[in-house]
């Protein structure tokens, strides 16, 4: 129990750290990169509680899949030099009445959440749950999510999908005049309708007609 | 005094799998150009050693004494982080790959998982390498190659799921046993065809080498690094390429299970049934690289997006309908 600790302790200060520096750290890609190292330690956590198949699905979706855009963006927009004028120019003063407002809002929200969830009187306690150890927590989200919550489920992957077509429709723009590759034409080009053996007549030339 | 203990067997299980990787890495490396030579009415490396086979060690003694050049205008922390993530993401995956029935370091659930996700991470080392050189070939190289392995990542996750449902377990060593029948390769042939091609792709092998492509970008994310830390990344990759040899032989060649039951091949261990499929796909791989030439960047992005990413999501839908159908739905 003692090394389950110390790692539990361990990956929670690197989360609480690197969230830290997440907001803190001045240049954008070190933020997103704290962002990512925070995802990692909150999937150990995930991992250390029982919870493998949340982990891994957070590495796999956060991590390899969301960060990487997040990266991408911030990588080609050059954030770094907007995000540094809006702290140390005059114009950031605009800026900090919004972002204590909505700071000071969300941790009223944290506290009102985290207070009515520790003095709950008819909460549950964790080991009363039936807990079936014979089948793995993959097998048991599936149980659940497949017969109880599937159309809550399949709501939310249309909801992902009607926002990936928005999102596509957004940016989607019509060009005139460009040439596109045909595939299927170039694939199919036979010998026949590419290349004519012709004998030349000297002082005669050839007639095409294309 | 017993955390020591169990401390002291792991790390010896694990230099026991490390250092044979580490060496057949080497190996690979002198096979691959062995095999690019052949192909192409060359001798290769033949110098060094015996067949040349020592020259994977003469070119690594190279570059450990080789000056480490940092650009001063890099971003120092990031750049020298970048090989390292490489090399370390390449080496943890094979904590999960089974060797046999009970030779393998972590048996754990979500086993072909844990494969994804860290493969998936290795994006980040090329992307950290492009970006911390801080300079326009390897910043274009990283953003190609990001792009690149997140697109061919959708379609090797829906193959998973196809294989996935044919076992109805994530545990690499059910993967393998459920395979004791039939060989996935067989009833779901064009998805291996598809994951070979995505493997391609994933580990930035030709003809699918655009991050580094050497007319366009010098050497892609490379270009900045020297001595032991473009030995790492070269290292990095050519483990990953290895790794992803492992998950086609454990997907859908049946992993350590030898091909035939009967007497003489059913006393060869797994490990060498293995070992054996994996050498096969990646002769495979150095054959398409001595074969094919690269492609264009928009062809590959149409390629895995308009035409992988659709076939595999048919073939998931099929694979479900004909276990469905004939009740062959794997529940416990």
């Amino acid at each position: 129990m003692l090394a389950h600790s110390i790692f539990f302790y361990i990956f929670s200060s690197i989360a609480i750290i690197s969230a830290i520096m997440v907001t803190v750290s001045k240049n954008t890609v070190h933020s997103v990169f704290f962002l990512i190292l925070d995802f990692i330690s909150i999937s150990c956590l995930f991992i250390m509680i029982g919870a493998e198949f949340i982990g891994m699905i957070m590495l796999i979706v956060y991590v390899g899949a969301v960060a990487v855009l997040f990266l991408f963006v911030v990588m080609m927009l050059n954030v770094a030099q907007q995000k540094n004028q809006w702290f140390s120019s005059s114009e950031s003063s605009k800026h900090v009445p919004t972002g204590l407002i909505i700071s000071v809002i969300i941790f009223f929200e944290l506290i009102i959440v985290i207070s009515g969830w520790k003095y709950k009187p008819d909460l549950i306690p964790a080991m009363s749950l039936n807990i079936n150890n014979d089948i793995t927590n993959t097998h048991s989200i599936g149980y659940v999510l497949y017969t109880d919550y599937i159309h809550i489920f399949q709501l939310s992957g249309m909801i992902l999908l009607v926002a990936m077509i928005g999102a596509i429709v957004l940016t989607f723009r019509q060009r005139s005049g460009v040439k596109k590759q045909s595939y299927f034409s170039q694939i199919s080009r036979e010998r026949q309708d590419s290349i004519e053996m012709v004998d030349v007549e000297s002082n005669k030339g050839v007639k095409f007609d294309d | 005094m017993e955390y020591l203990s169990i401390v002291f067997s792991e790390t010896y299980k694990i230099l026991f799998l490390l250092v044979p990787v580490l060496v057949s890495v080497a190996m690979i490396v002198w096979l691959d150009r062995r095999i690019w030579a052949f192909v192409q009415k060359r001798q290769g490396p033949n110098v060094v050693g015996p067949f040349g086979l020592l020259q994977s060690l003469a070119d690594a003694l190279k570059y450990i004494f080789k000056e480490v050049i940092i650009p001063s205008s890099s971003n120092k922390i990031i750049f020298i982080l970048a090989p390292i993530v490489t090399m370390t993401l390449a080496l943890i995956s094979w904590a999960v790959i089974p060797f046999s029935a009970t030779h393998v370091i972590a048996d754990i659930n979500v086993g072909i998982l844990y494969l994804f996700a860290v493969s998936s991470l290795g994006v980040y080392g090329i992307i950290m390498g492009g970006w911390a050189s801080n300079s326009k070939y390897p910043f274009l190289g990283s953003i190609r190659s990001a792009a690149q392995m997140v697109s061919y990542e959708v379609s090797i996750g829906v193959i998973i799921i196809n294989v996935l449902l044919c076992v109805g377990s994530l545990n690499l060593n059910d993967i393998v046993q459920a395979q004791e029948k039939i060989w996935f390769v067989i009833p779901l042939f064009p998805m291996f065809v598809v994951f070979f091609i995505s493997a391609l792709a994933e580990t930035n092998r030709p003809p699918f080498d655009l991050p580094e492509a050497e007319a366009e970008l010098v050497a892609g994310y490379q270009t900045e690094y020297s001595g032991m830390m473009y030995a790492m990344f070269w290292l990095g990759e050519y483990a990953n390429i290895l790794l992803m040899c492992a998950m086609g032989a454990i997907l859908f060649l049946g992993g350590w299970l030898s091909p035939i039951e009967i007497y003489p091949f059913s006393l060869i261990p797994g490990a060498i049934w293995l070992i054996f499929k994996i050498l096969f796909l990646f002769i495979l791989f150095a054959l398409v690289k001595a074969i094919v030439p690269r492609y264009r960047y928009d062809q590959l992005m149409r390629l895995g997006w308009k035409i992988f990413l659709p076939l595999s999501l048919i073939w998931v839908v099929l694979t479900a309908s004909y276990l469905f159908y004939f009740n062959l739905l794997p529940i416990n």
